[in-house]
This record gives C-alpha cells, structure tokens and sequence, in this order.
C-alpha cells in the first residue's frame, strides 16, 4: 500500500539528476556564427588555439567561405609562454581589423586557453578601446565553464553592460508644451518601458514584437539589436524578458548591474508557450490579454496534421543545447512522452516558470513526469536508451548516425537551435523538425532492424 | 597571435585521434574541455560511421584548473576498461592540456597498473607539430609500443612469409579517399602475386603489430602518414619501404618497378634458386597501361590534344600535390603555372619533386596568400582542396578536389580511388570534366556572358513574337549544342530590349558585342 503512494508521489514530481558531465555538446565559441549574422556591425575576434579554430571552421561548414565578420587571433608558443606581449599583439591584430572591416565594436571571445594563461582581457579591453576609439566587449565563452548556447549568454551578459542608461528627469520640466509631451506620451502607452533579450532571426523578433503590440504592450528594444549602436537603453524602470531558455547570466547582469526588474515567464517555444510568456508579460505589466485563448486553439488546430504522427510515442533528450525543457514541455503538451531530459545545466530560478508549466503540463495530459539529468554522462544514457528504446532520441552528431545504426530513430539537436522556433506561427516548424524522422520511417521500406555487425 | 580565418591541416590531437579510432578496439581518452570532442562529429558525419566513435574526454573544468586532475584521468581510463575492453587506451592531450602541465605520464603509469588493456600518452606537442606530423607520429609510437612489448614476451614474429608479403602502413579514417585507394592497393599486389600482411591503422588491430616484421616489405602510399613508421621498421628490421605514391600511370609503374627491385633483391639474398625466382613485372605494366588503365590512350586521344599547353594550378597536401602536377605535365601536357603545398613542414621534399615541372611553388598555410596566386594566375581550372574549389567559385574557374580538407562530398559512397591503374580512370575523368566545363564557361563568353542574373522565361526556348531569319536560324545552328540555348535566349533578351522583332544576322552579332 505504501509502496504504491509512494510510486503515485513520485510519479508527480520532477525529479532532478546529476550525472558526470561527460557528454557531447558544441563548444560555446560557436555562438559566434549566430551572433555575427544577428549583430550587422559588428566584429567577432575568438582569441584561441587552433583547436578552437578547427572546430569554428567544422562546425559551421560553408559559412566560413562567405567572408564572415569574425576570425581568430591564434595563439602561437610564444604568447602562451609570454615571449610576445598580449596587449601589443591584440593591438596589432585589432588595428587590423579597423582597417579591412570598420566595425562598430569588437567583441574578443575568451577561450580555455586565456583563462588558464590567465590573459586579462577585460583588463585590456579598456586600454585598448581608448587607443583604438572603437568598442571592445569581452565574452568569456569557454569549454572550461559553459556549453553550446551558454555562449550567447556571456556575449549578451557582456553587451547588457555597454547599454545606455535610460536618462533620469533630474529637473522639473519647465517648458510647459514639454511636460504635455510626456504626459501625451505616458497615456499612449500603458505600460513601464519593456526589453527583450536573446539573439532571434530578425524575422522571429517581428513576429514576437507584434504579438506583444496586439496585447497593447510596446516593445523598446531587444538585447541584441540588429546594429551594436542600436542597443536599448535600460534602467531600474525597465522591465526585461528572455526568450530562450540558456540567458541566466544576462538575466542575472540585467538586474543586479542594470537594475532592471525580470519577468520570469515560460519561453515562446510552442503555442502553449507563446501564450503563457505573453500572458505572464501582461500580467506583470497590468495588461488584460485579449484573444489569446482562440489565437493558442487556432494554432493547434494547424498543427493537427502532425499530432497523430507523435502522440503516444516516447521521446529522450540526451542534452546539449538548454532548449530542452522548453521542448519536453511543448512535446508533452502534443501528446508525446518524455523518458528523459538531459540538459548541460539547469537554473532553477531563471526557468522556474518553465519548469512549473512542465509539471502543470504532464499533469493535466497525466503522463510520467520525464527524469530531469543535468550534466548527463552519455555512455549511461546510451545504456538507457537500449532499455527504453524510446520512439525519437534528440541528440548531437557525434551519436546520431551510430544510434541510426542500431534501429534508433533521431533528430538532430542542433539543428533545433539554427531552425526558428519561436512564436505561434513557428510551432509548426517545431514539428516539422520532430516528425521529420518518423515521417522518413514510415516512407522507408528497407527493412533491416540493424545494420551494424552483431557485437561477438 | 595570428589572425586566421581558415587553416588548411587541423590541431595535433585530431591527428592522434584519427590514428587512434582507426584501429579496431583501440579507445582514446582526450584530456580537455567540454566541446573539444567534435572530432566524433567529424568522423560520425563526414565517413558516416556507424559506430560509435571510441573517442571520450577526461573533461577539464573549473574544478580541474583549481585542484588538477587528480584521480579523474585515471578514474576516466579505468572506467573505459572496464566498459569497452579495448586492447589499447591512448591518452591524448590537447592544446588546453599541454599548458596545464600535468604529469600525464604519471597518470598513464598508475593507470597501467589497474586497467587489462595498455595505456599509453600520445607524445605530441600541441604547439609544434599539426594534424598530419602528429598522426605520423602516433602511428610509429603505437608500433613501437608493440614490438618492443612483443620483444620483451619473446613473441615478436621475425620469419618472413612463405611467399612475398608487403605491410600497407598510413590508411586512415577521415583520409582523402582513403578506403578506395586501400581496395584498389590490395587488388594490384594481389595481381603482382604479393599478399598483404597487416594494413595499419585502418581497421587494423593493436595485437597483430607483433606480426608487422613476417612481411617482406613495407608500403607507404601517402608521404604524410606512414613514414615515420616504416623508418622506424627498416631500421628495427631491416625491412626495406616504397615511398612512391602510385599515383598516375608514371608514378605507379615507378611503383611496381621499385617493389620488383626490392622483391628480387630479398630472393637473392634468400639464395634459393636464385635464377627462377627473378621477379618481373614488365607485362604486367604494359598489360595494365594498354587495357584497364584507359589513361595512356585518353592521353593520346584528341580530347586531351585540346587541353595542351593549358594552364593549371595545383595546391594541396604534399603528396597529393606532387603526384597531381606530375600526371598534368608529364601525361597530360597541361602547363602547370605554379604547384604549392600546405605542408610547410615537408617543404623541401616538395620542392624537390615538382622542380622543373611547375613556374613556381607555393609553400604556406595562408589560403588568402593562395587565393591572391590563383587571382593572379587566372588558371584555366585549379586542382586543389575545398577551399581552392570556392576560390574557383568566386574567380569562376572551375576546381577538382585532390586533396583534404575535405568535405562530405569527398567521402562518396561508390568507388573512387586516386591510386593504382583505376585511380589513373578517376583522376583523368577529374581533370577532363574540370576542363571541358571551363571550355563551355569559355564559349558561352565568346557568344554572349553569362545569363544567370537575369532569366527572362522560365522555359529555354521562348514561343513569342520574335522572328528569326533564315540566315540567323542558320547561324544559331553552327553554334556549338550545349551553348546554344543560352546563346537564343541571350539574343532574344537583347532584341526585345531594343524593340527588335525581326533577328537577323546583324541583331545577333550587335547581341554579342553588347554582352560583352
């Protein structure tokens, strides 16, 4: 008896998991690929070894070949054993990116190397700046502390510092016609100044901005803007809110160094979560939603075609990327079931409303709650994977092909972070993407369990 | 520092690891950060493997920095032995790992002592060698470590094969048509009346090393992998090598010749019957040249008259680099304007095999530097790696792949071997296609420029309202096939901007020259 209250407690808790760390993720560098393309005018200068560099030109393939806004400065013997003067030789390398290119700031991304050599970049930064007269932000976006995504969350936790302050009335207006400007101002809009943050497709950022600005709410800026002299200005009266899951960092620089107020909400991922982070916007910023119940029901209704492909089947994450619990949420709510969640690292406080709707959401479909495993070890997951043998693994490249192999269907994880994924209308690419493997599987006709030699 | 935005051979440990994961049942154990493991996605991806890459990382944290690795390598290592029972754990250092200064020798040693499979530390210096110095050196470690294991338990296997047996030594996985070129070696020693004796590392295993010295002789068919080992078995052994990679009809006769010289030296030594025993493969050579290489009489044929004289670059990995110049000059009659290597390490070899058969030589790992010398050059098609083939792209000439880096596209599913007499098929077929494309880019100038920017119709030819005279239809028709629809199509664009509704002669020339 006591045995099976237990179960049906456990049975609704999310349970988190800590495991060795040992798994497969991008190097947080790449982050660079994205940003350069978001961010027009700017520079990326990745200051590592060729390692690092190998992997930028892998990772990415082709990109590389469209003379891209960023490069390495390679670090040779000579400056890892101090020979060669740091500051002289980013000066130089800086100088010469004025010249070829002109950007409008410089960002240096740290790598593991400057932070064993410990290479005071950010103490450089300044000196250099003021030589040069063109901006440097530092990121320190590497494999010892971070994976994958967390890359941007350096970079934007970086740039956050170098937004303008919003300016302060210190006197009382004395121009009359003024202070009825102001007042005008105030009435039209109904709300304390709000800013996004997180780097998305500019057509995505369009698209959330008008859904906020049906709702009546004003959007004053995103962290990144398309241009580095376009960044929001921010203040204790700001209100902020992220749209991706992986941004504690910003999050945490936005209200301790800016002071700014954070809504914490679910992230746009899905048309369960578009509704929840909007509704929560609006709750926070006194706004009464309107029409949000039929505009959640209408996007589902477009995603009925995929739903009979995906619900019932079971899904496992292994982990890489922090999209993971937004997803698991979203796939849930389809009617998929979540065996696992593996996820690089979890911030409790910055996704605590999305880990409430997880739970909320596998409570009202009444499926398992999936085991949470932070820092998986990807050999004990591919154990648990033969036990389980869920319908779809989401996984990295490096065990996609191989688990292929073996009878195993997968999608491809980083292909979650290129895709646009945010907002109503994108859910459906969502599905896209999940269903894609299931669809293959049932157009495929080879019929061979496995095609890998039978272990002797 | 240097600022880079590509390069051309990788880091060190990617070649240790590619030795490494060659290798049946050998595991390596990265010492590095998070996300330094990509290579499994190169290899996962671009070979299309289907198992798992016996590749982990010993990961380097914050908690690493602060306190050292302590017990977690060694931890790491007898996990793995544990769980996949590798014969061989390798232990490799990255750049991250080589200024950390740890003693990894002293991890590998405790190591050795708890785990059943060997433990060695890969002896590369992040900071010196790159990807392919260090796979060449990984190679020959693991060899060493073998035999001189092998020596010590007095069963190290001397006697040489009853019959003539050779050891293929530097195929690899991630290699340029690696897997093709090994195929098509086993089948042209398998013709000479030679037996292979162990193909290392590619597919090989650790526990066979000890059979390394029963061959014959070595091959070593790539200058970058390979050598360094059958120096090091010449010396043990006194097994003789060929270094001549058989590439191109020259350069493979040149091969079988030097494994005839080696093969008759070894039987006289043998004094047994030494008359009989004379090894001579001079019809074999005609044979191949005459009917399965179609190469020789591709030379020969009038296709290849019309690429006389025409001006090529080459640009690759030494070996590749070399053999490619050879075979465009010495067989084909194409002028080479300048051949270059990114193996700055081998610079000297290089420019000793390609003195005479080039105007200049290109020695650096800057692909701008050989951007600039392709931009200068204006060849008529460039021989040489992904990044020459976008070169080729932006210039508009057009550019065969011969060598890594590679891309997925160089891992093709059906036979493609660079190597041996069908290689010579392959490689002819590569220069050919390069070539007659750029000849229709060439005639598509002389009548009218490219189309691609504006399309006026979707379909090629265009039911309107223009009329063609007879003697315009006529010359239409003298223009080459393959052209002629653009060559329509451009003269019909140019006519309905000009109001023209009647093509004569003179519209179509007056076309011309306003495209040009």
């Amino acid at each position: 008896m006591s045995q099976v209250v237990q179960n049906l407690e456990e049975k609704n808790i999310l349970k988190f998991e800590c495991e060795t760390g040992n798994y497969h993720t991008f190097c947080p560098i790449s982050c660079v690929s994205w940003l350069y393309q978001k961010i027009e005018d700017s520079f990326f200068l990745v200051i590592g070894t060729k390692t690092c560099g190998y992997f930028l030109q892998n990772a990415l393939g082709v990109m590389i070949f469209a003379e891209p806004r960023y490069a390495m400065a390679e670090l040779e013997e000579a400056d890892i054993s101090a020979q060669l003067n740091d500051f002289k030789e980013l000066k130089r390398l800086c100088l010469q990116i004025k010249k070829d290119r002109n950007p409008s700031v410089i960002v240096w991304i740290g790598t593991c190397t400057t932070e064993i050599i410990k290479m005071d970049l950010e103490g450089m930064a300044p000196r250099l700046e003021a030589e040069l007269g063109i901006q440097i932000v530092v990121a320190r976006a590497n494999g010892l502390d971070y994976a994958f995504t967390q890359g941007e969350d350096t970079v934007l936790a970086a740039m956050a510092a170098r937004c303008p302050d919003t300016t302060v009335p210190t006197a009382l207006p004395s121009d009359l016609k003024d202070n009825e400007k102001n007042n005008l101002a105030k009435i039209e809009r109904k709300h304390p100044p709000l800013v996004l943050f997180g780097s998305l497709p500019n057509t995505v950022v369009n698209m959330l901005t008008l859904e906020l600005n049906k709702q009546g709410i004003t959007v004053d800026g995103w962290l990144p803007s398309q241009r580095y002299t376009d960044l929001p200005a921010l203040g204790e009266e700001v209100y902020v809110c992220g749209v991706n899951p992986f941004l504690s960092r910003t999050a945490m620089t936005l209200m301790r160094r800016k002071k700014c107020k954070l809504i914490n909400a679910p992230f746009p991922i899905g048309p369960d979560g578009t509704r929840a982070w909007i509704e929560k916007i609006c709750e926070v910023l006194g706004i009464i939603p309107t029409g949000l119940d039929e505009r959640e029901k209408k996007v589902w209704q477009g995603l009925e075609s995929y739903l009979p492909l995906i619900q019932g089947k079971s899904v496992f994450f292994m982990g890489d990327n922090l999209l993971e619990i937004s997803l698991a949420r979203f796939l849930i709510r389809c009617g998929m079931i979540v065996y696992e969640c593996g996820v690089p690292y979890l911030d409790k406080r910055y996704q605590a409303s999305e880990i409430l709707l997880l739970e909320k959401t596998c409570k009202e479909k009444n499926v398992i709650m999936p085991r949470i495993v932070e820092k998986p070890d990807n050999y004990y997951q591919v154990q648990r994977i033969r036990e389980l043998q869920p319908d779809l693994v989401i996984t990295g490249m490096a065990l996609s092909n191989p688990l292929e192999a073996r009878g195993i269907t997968t999608k491809w994880s980083v292909e979650f972070t290129f895709a646009q994924i945010h907002g109503f209308a994108n859910s459906k690419d969502v599905l896209e993407l999940v269903t894609r493997p299931l669809r293959r599987n049932m157009l495929q006709k080879i019929n061979t369990k496995s095609l890998v030699k039978p272990i002797k | 520092m240097k600022l880079a935005y590509w390069m051309y051979a990788g880091p060190a440990h990617i070649g240790t690891l590619r030795v490494a994961s060659s290798f049946k049942n050998v595991h390596a154990i990265m010492h590095a950060p998070l996300g330094d493991d990509y290579f499994n996605v190169m290899r996962s991806m671009l070979e299309r493997e289907r198992d798992f890459t016996p590749v982990t990382t010993s990961i380097v944290d914050r908690h690493v920095l602060a306190r050292g690795s302590q017990e977690k390598v060694v931890e790491n290592i007898t996990r793995k032995d544990k769980e996949e029972l590798p014969d061989l754990i390798l232990l490799t250092p990255t750049c991250t790992s080589s200024i950390l200064q740890e003693d990894l020798q002293n991890f590998v040693n405790r190591a050795t002592m708890e785990s059943k499979s060997d433990v060695i530390l890969a002896d590369v210096n992040h900071y010196r060698v790159n990807e392919l110095q260090a796979a060449d050196r990984t190679l020959e470690q693991i060899v060493r470590f073998y035999v001189e294991k092998a020596k010590k338990q007095n069963n190290l296997n001397t006697t040489k094969t009853e019959k003539p047996s050779v050891n293929i030594l530097g195929i690899f996985t991630l290699g340029f048509h690696n897997q093709h070129d090994c195929r098509e070696l086993k089948t042209l020693l398998n013709q000479l009346g030679i037996t292979v004796n162990e193909v290392i590392p590619e597919g090989g295993s650790v526990l066979n090393l000890k059979n390394l010295p029963k061959a014959w002789f070595n091959i070593v068919p790539y200058r970058e992998v390979g050598l360094m080992t059958a120096v090091y078995l010449e010396k043990e052994f006194e097994m003789p090598y060929v270094d001549i990679t058989p590439m191109g009809i020259i350069q493979t006769e040149n091969f079988i010749r030097k494994i005839e010289t080696i093969l008759n030296s070894l039987t006289t030594h043998s004094e047994e019957q030494a008359s009989s025993k004379i090894y001579n493969f001079d019809k074999y050579i005609e044979q191949q040249i005459i009917y399965v290489s179609q190469a020789a009489w591709f030379a020969r044929s009038i296709d290849c008259q019309n690429l006389t004289n025409k001006k090529a670059v080459v640009f690759g990995d030494a070996t590749h680099a070399v053999a490619m110049t050879k075979i465009l000059v010495s067989e084909m009659g194409i002028r080479v304007a300048c051949a270059g290597t990114y193996c700055q390490h081998d610079a000297d070899w290089f420019r000793d095999q390609v003195w005479g058969f080039c105007d200049e030589v290109l020695i650096t790992d800057d692909h701008t530097q050989v951007g600039d010398m392709i931009a200068r050059i204006e060849p008529s098609a460039i021989f040489g790696t992904q990044m020459e083939r976008h070169v080729g792209k932006r210039l508009d000439i057009p550019c065969g792949v011969i060598s890594a880096p590679v891309h997925i596209q160089n891992f093709p599913l059906g036979y493609r071997p660079f190597l041996g007499f069908e290689g010579t098929n392959q490689i002819a077929d590569l220069v050919y296609n390069s070539f007659t494309l750029g000849m229709e880019d060439h005639l598509l100038e002389i009548f009218g420029g490219h189309d691609s920017k504006e399309v006026i119709t979707k379909s090629l030819s265009t039911d309107s309202e223009l009329n063609w005279t007879g003697e315009a239809l006529a010359e239409l028709s003298k223009i080459p096939g393959f052209v002629r629809g653009k060559i329509k199509r451009n003269t019909e664009k140019f006519a309905r901007q000009n109001k023209i509704s009647n093509i004569s002669i003179d519209v179509m020339y007056a076309a011309k020259e306003a495209n040009s």
